[in-house]
């Protein structure tokens, strides 16, 4: 029996750069920086004193006020991005609809509510155990942005959660598309969010060394393949796919953007941060989902690289789209959103799928933006700070997270 | 206290930390069948109670509190008792 194919049905977002996907297009085709200095908490005392915030979000526009201060600001992020998916791909569910019982969610995220968790460690210390929030484990646990978004939209299918850093929410869209192959639901609105932009995560990633401390110029922060790199920038927010077998899209007459192709994953196997060198871990999750894909090095026309804009990151992941690609690897071009939405951690890999589908879309290539001194060690087109427009069939998306978790993602075309 | 400024207040309890919406709110809603307050919120509403009135409200106590009119009773006994 031929494998069901899996099509995408419905984008939504809530990122640095928009609070809907045209918007985010936009800025992300002409090349605008989301970084600016930290407004979340007074980062004076911090040695990363800049960020890539969503400026002005109200969650009372998606949530009902009641729920609203039940959730973190990740699980906002989640539902927001996760109503605009739905509503694009015209979907929606009544308690009792029978077709709901073949929805599903699959969520990633790096941590979860680390807001709520820092706040609620400060009320237990400085008030005692009495005045913690009986809402605190349920808003900092990861998997309740994609429970939450059961119980509102109705989507009784299967449900899970994938924490695995900054390759979460490209696994959470992964595991959705073997979901709906293996014929456990027709619907999976899949993605992730996060909201880390917190005195924590900040200065412990500053701590760890990972974080870009080019505080007097924010915008030109995140700097991805570019020689005078110096860590990345932590963004927030979140974006989800509705991915749907490619029949039930068709039957009702869905929008279809673009099709799941493939899905590899590795493990470095080597470090907590570092990835492997050479990047074998990571060429090894490029070359998996190609052979899932049922394509070969020479089929792909663009590559969204995981390009965190640290020293390691770039010129490993370089190595490895060589190492996966050969000498193919100079013909393709590699760019990092993330030059312009800065790292959404556990939100990356969903928000990233959702700009390499609008590629296909539009035969537009977003930029790397800040690209100004080439490094030798990375050596590729990274489609430096113009957007492009270009033939784009399918495209590669890669993600590696802390722990060594690599996946890469294809998409293609409808046909 | 004055019973009315006690009434006041747990009002404003009710929409600012439970996101209630005020019109809905009136002495003798009961907070599960009325104001779809759930077992965490009822949680929620005692701490914010022990807060706001400096008050100390033990579960026994609190388990007979269905409206908002008695939790006003019960305040009102330990503020002015």
């Amino acid at each position: 029996m031929a494998r069901r194919r899996v099509v995408i049905t419905g984008l939504g977002t809530v990122n640095p750069l928009g609070q809907s996907v045209a918007e985010t297009w936009k800025n992300a085709r002409e090349g605008v920086s989301g970084v600016g200095r930290i407004t979340h908490f007074d980062p004076t005392e911090f040695r990363a004193q800049i960020a890539a915030e969503v400026a002005g979000f109200d969650p009372e526009e998606y949530i009902p006020r009641k729920e609203v201060r039940r959730l973190d600001r990740n699980a906002q992020f989640f539902w927001a991005a996760a109503s605009q998916a739905l509503k694009d791909a015209g979907l929606s569910y009544d308690e009792d609809d029978p077709a709901a019982l073949r929805a599903g969610v699959a969520c990633g995220s790096g941590i979860g509510g680390i807001i709520t968790f820092q706040d609620e460690v400060g009320v237990l210390r400085d008030r005692g155990p009495g005045r913690v929030s009986p809402l605190a484990i349920t808003k900092i646990i990861s998997n309740m942005a994609g429970g939450l978004a059961s119980i509102e939209f109705n989507l009784f299918g299967p449900n899970i959660c994938t924490v695995t850093a900054c390759a979460a929410s490209a696994n959470a869209i992964g595991d959705a598309a073997e979901i709906i192959r293996r014929d456990d639901a027709d619907v999976m609105l899949s993605g992730g969010a996060e909201a880390g932009i917190v005195e924590l995560s900040v200065a412990s990633f500053a701590s760890a060394r990972a974080l870009s401390t080019r505080n007097d110029d924010p915008a030109a922060a995140s700097r991805p393949f570019d020689a005078d790199r110096d860590g990345f920038v932590m963004g927030e927010g979140g974006a989800v796919l509705i991915l749907e077998e490619r029949q039930h899209a068709l039957d009702r007459g869905a929008t279809i953007y673009g099709e799941v192709l493939g899905y590899g994953m590795s493990a470095d196997g080597y470090h907590i941060t570092m990835p492997r060198p050479g990047g074998a871990g990571a060429a090894r999750a490029m070359q998996h989902s190609l052979r899932d894909a049922g394509l070969g090095p020479g089929d792909i026309d663009y590559i969204n690289a995981h390009g965190t804009s640290t020293p390691a990151n770039d010129s490993t992941e370089s190595s490895a789209v060589k190492a996966a690609f050969g000498d193919l690897a100079y013909k393709i071009p590699v760019s990092s959103t993330k030059s312009m939405t800065g790292h959404l951690l556990g939100g990356a890999g969903a928000l990233e799928a959702m700009l390499c589908v609008l590629a296909i879309r539009d035969g537009v290539i977003p930029p790397t933006i800040n690209y100004e001194t080439p490094d030798p060690e990375c050596d590729l087109d990274y489609v430096p700070n113009e957007a492009r427009e270009a033939s784009v069939g399918n495209v590669m998306t890669n993600s590696f997270g802390f722990g060594g978790h690599n996946v890469a993602l294809v998409f293609g075309p409808p046909s | 206290m004055e019973r009315s400024e006690i009434e006041t207040k747990m009002v404003d309890l009710l929409v600012e930390e439970l996101g209630i919406e005020r019109e809905k709110i009136a002495m003798g809603s009961k907070f599960e069948e009325d104001l779809e307050v759930d077992s965490l919120g009822v949680v929620e509403l005692l701490m914010a109670l022990e807060d706001n009135f400096d008050v100390n409200i033990p579960d026994e106590e609190a388990e007979n509190i269905s409206t908002v009119s008695e939790a006003v009773d019960i305040v009102a006994a330990k503020v002015n008792g």
